[in-house]
């Protein structure tokens, strides 16, 4: 009685909103059986947006954005608020999982050459709303508007300086002025909460609907490469064959997948907790040091890496070439074989970028380039004298700054060579002249240490050598 | 559908009054558009044109300052917001060279920003982000920063320090130190 009442309660407003009618076949339409757990990225990456749409929402609720209230109001979220750390944690690692799943969507739609006729279209959607969610990243890092956001700000602003002719134009927009200021981080909110995420609303409903228009696509099959003139036939008669539902039959995997993505979310955020925030955002403060959230180590790494009559190629280069060369991709290749086994060259692609971004990423986390400000003086044992010109020298090494760049038997930076065997690598001649005038990348110290200093510093040096240069620390 | 002469004579009527229509639609919508989106677009880009003027700040006695040290001064941008808070201030490396005579320069590396910091023992500047390091004069020692340090201008009036506020130093822009 119940059951029909209700049933009747649903018949009408089904009739009334056309949800069988208009949805339905949406909803159930004929995908390939074939491509089981390989297309689940998509829908994830779609689930981790909504995760981080609702938790923006209440972020916003109590973020500030003001140049002195914004790092109040989040140490407010992460410390009192009810809940606030769990959803700030969400918020965080729904970006990570954001950034991450499209990446791995983007390539197996390349490595499985989807873009291709008739789904151009699909890609060049998903090209945008994968830069836009990258820009959302590094927006979002910012607005943390700490020590780091600041510092952040003052990186993008010199990045886009590097632009010709309008380079301190589009700074001085991103700013909002001539300095970081009050209309800062007012500017980056807006485009992290209203523009961009308008941006990926409208751009997840176009890629929606152009999935539906064109069919989920087969999986690649060496037999069947493209043809722009058959392929719409061929794929509606062989769906017809063997396709079946997208709901329930194909999309309870990309159920059980988000679930397990949103598990991951929740429970990631509720056993690590935010990002702890870095110091208060003071752009007169300098013990700062600055470093992107780990999507960007890589990027952090190649800045670091490319010698400077490069860079301006890569720090433009990067951005719009990558950019124009992924989208239009689709334009220059749309038939053809999709069959990973048929294009090698996708594969080595794939294998290479994976490569370099490891490396580069792990380089991006231990910073071999930068001085270590936080070195440790030498032990006397170490030093191997407790008096003398050596003693003094092997204190000098730490005091003259030598050890922020150098490693010495274990302590010390890694941004020059090791000095521990130097002794017997080069003579004191040599020591002398190049501590003198510098050279690869070596600042020069001649006017900073007088030539007793130095004589010091050389008797240590030449007292390192490896087999019996005192205990190790590492 | 029967189509009568007079039917005709109709449709051809609404055809040409629609294309008017057509037209007329469009182009009062590009007017909305327009009268929408204007006044936003001059709000958002007015800061590019805007130049912010200047202020010489005092930074202290001059004898607060020793000879020959290199000390972190801060002091505020001559920004209008009231609500700007801790980003309105600024910092910069500010030396005495001798009695009469102060060198300040900018904080921001000159490769992409970053703070860098005054390391006494050797006499440079570092910068921690991606490993550049200036000479105490701020030219480039080492690692990727193309040009060195800027300078902000400094003077000494009625016994006091006095440095000349400046917009954040792009790379791409020219020094702004005239002295
Ligand atoms: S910002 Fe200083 S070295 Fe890159």
């Amino acid at each position: 009685m119940k059951k029909r009442r209700l049933k009747a309660a649903w018949d009408w407003f089904d009739d009334r909103i056309g949800f069988s009618e208009c949805m339905m076949p949406y909803i159930a339409h004929t995908v390939p059986r074939d491509a089981r757990w390989w297309y689940v990225f998509g829908s994830a990456t779609l689930t981790a947006f909504i995760v981080q749409v609702a938790t923006g929402i209440c972020l916003a609720m109590a973020y500030v954005p003001g140049g002195d209230e914004a790092y109040e109001s989040l140490r407010y979220i992460t410390e009192e608020a009810q809940f606030g750390s769990l959803v700030r944690g969400m918020h965080a690692y729904g970006a990570s999982a954001m950034v991450t799943l499209v990446v791995i969507h983007l390539m197996q739609v390349y490595l499985h050459a989807t873009y291709k006729y008739p789904r151009e279209l699909n890609w060049m959607t998903g090209v945008v709303l994968f830069f836009v969610v990258l820009g959302m990243a590094f927006t979002g890092q910012l607005l943390r508007w700490d020590a780091n956001g600041v510092w952040s700000v003052f990186v993008a602003t010199e990045m886009a300086s590097r632009t010709p002719y309008i380079g301190p134009m589009i700074s001085h927009f991103l700013l909002g002025g001539e300095t970081v200021g009050g209309s800062t981080l007012t500017r980056f909110f807006a485009y992290h909460v209203f523009i961009m995420p308008g941006i990926i609303f409208a751009g997840v409903g176009l890629h929606l609907f152009l999935l539906f228009r064109h069919g989920v696509s087969e999986m690649p099959d060496p037999n069947q490469p493209v043809d722009p003139a058959t392929y719409k036939e061929q794929y509606e008669k062989r769906l017809k064959e063997t396709g079946v539902p997208f709901w329930p039959n194909a999309m309870w995997r990309d159920v059980v997948f988000s679930t397990l993505v949103v598990g991951i979310i929740v429970g990631c955020a509720a056993i690590f907790g935010p990002p702890a925030l870095d110091a208060s955002p003071d752009p007169a403060s300098i013990h700062a040091d600055p470093m992107p959230d780990w999507y960007f180590w890589w990027y952090f790494a190649v800045l670091s890496l490319l010698p400077p009559s490069y860079e301006l190629w890569f720090i433009l280069g990067v951005p719009i070439f990558g950019f124009l060369v992924l989208f239009c991709l689709p334009l220059f290749s749309n038939k053809g074989h999709r069959a990973p086994s048929k294009r090698p060259w996708a594969v080595g692609i794939i294998v290479a970028a994976l490569a370099s971004f490891v490396v580069l990423t792990i380089y991006g986390y231990r910073e071999p380039w930068s001085p270590d400000f936080g070195v440790e003086e030498l032990p006397t044992n170490v030093i191997g004298a407790e008096e003398g010109p050596v003693f003094e020298g092997g204190k000098l090494v730490h005091s003259k700054g030598c050890m922020y760049c150098h490693d010495i038997n274990g302590y010390g930076g890694h941004r020059g060579p090791d000095l521990s065997n130097i002794g017997q690598q080069l003579t004191r001649e040599d020591l002398i002249i190049r501590i003198n005038n510098g050279g690869y990348n070596m600042p020069s110290f001649a006017s900073s240490l007088n030539s007793e200093e130095l004589s010091k510093i050389v008797d240590f040096l030449m007292t390192r050598i490896e087999d019996k240069g005192g205990s190790s620390k590492n | 559908m029967n189509q009568t002469p007079s039917d005709k004579q109709c449709c051809k009527e609404t055809e040409d009054r629609r294309s008017f229509q057509v037209r007329l639609s469009m182009f009062l919508s590009g007017v909305i558009g327009a009268l929408i989106v204007l006044p936003g677009v001059g709000f958002v880009l007015a800061p590019i044109f805007k130049k912010t003027k200047q202020k010489w700040r005092t930074l202290g006695r001059v004898d607060d300052y020793q000879e020959g040290a290199t000390v972190l001064v801060s002091f505020e941008d001559p920004s209008p917001e009231k609500w700007a808070g801790v980003t309105a201030k600024t910092a910069a490396w500010l030396r005495r060279v001798d009695k009469e005579k102060f060198i300040a320069f900018s904080i921001n590396c000159r490769h992409l920003g970053c703070p860098v910091r005054w390391v006494e023992g050797p006499e440079l500047f570092m910068c921690p982000c991606h490993g550049g390091v200036y000479y105490k004069d701020g030219t480039v020692a080492g690692g990727p920063p193309p040009e060195p340090l800027d300078r902000y201008q400094v003077r000494v009036r009625d016994g006091n320090v006095e440095i000349h506020t400046a917009a954040v130093p792009l790379t791409t822009t020219l020094t702004f130190d005239e002295s």
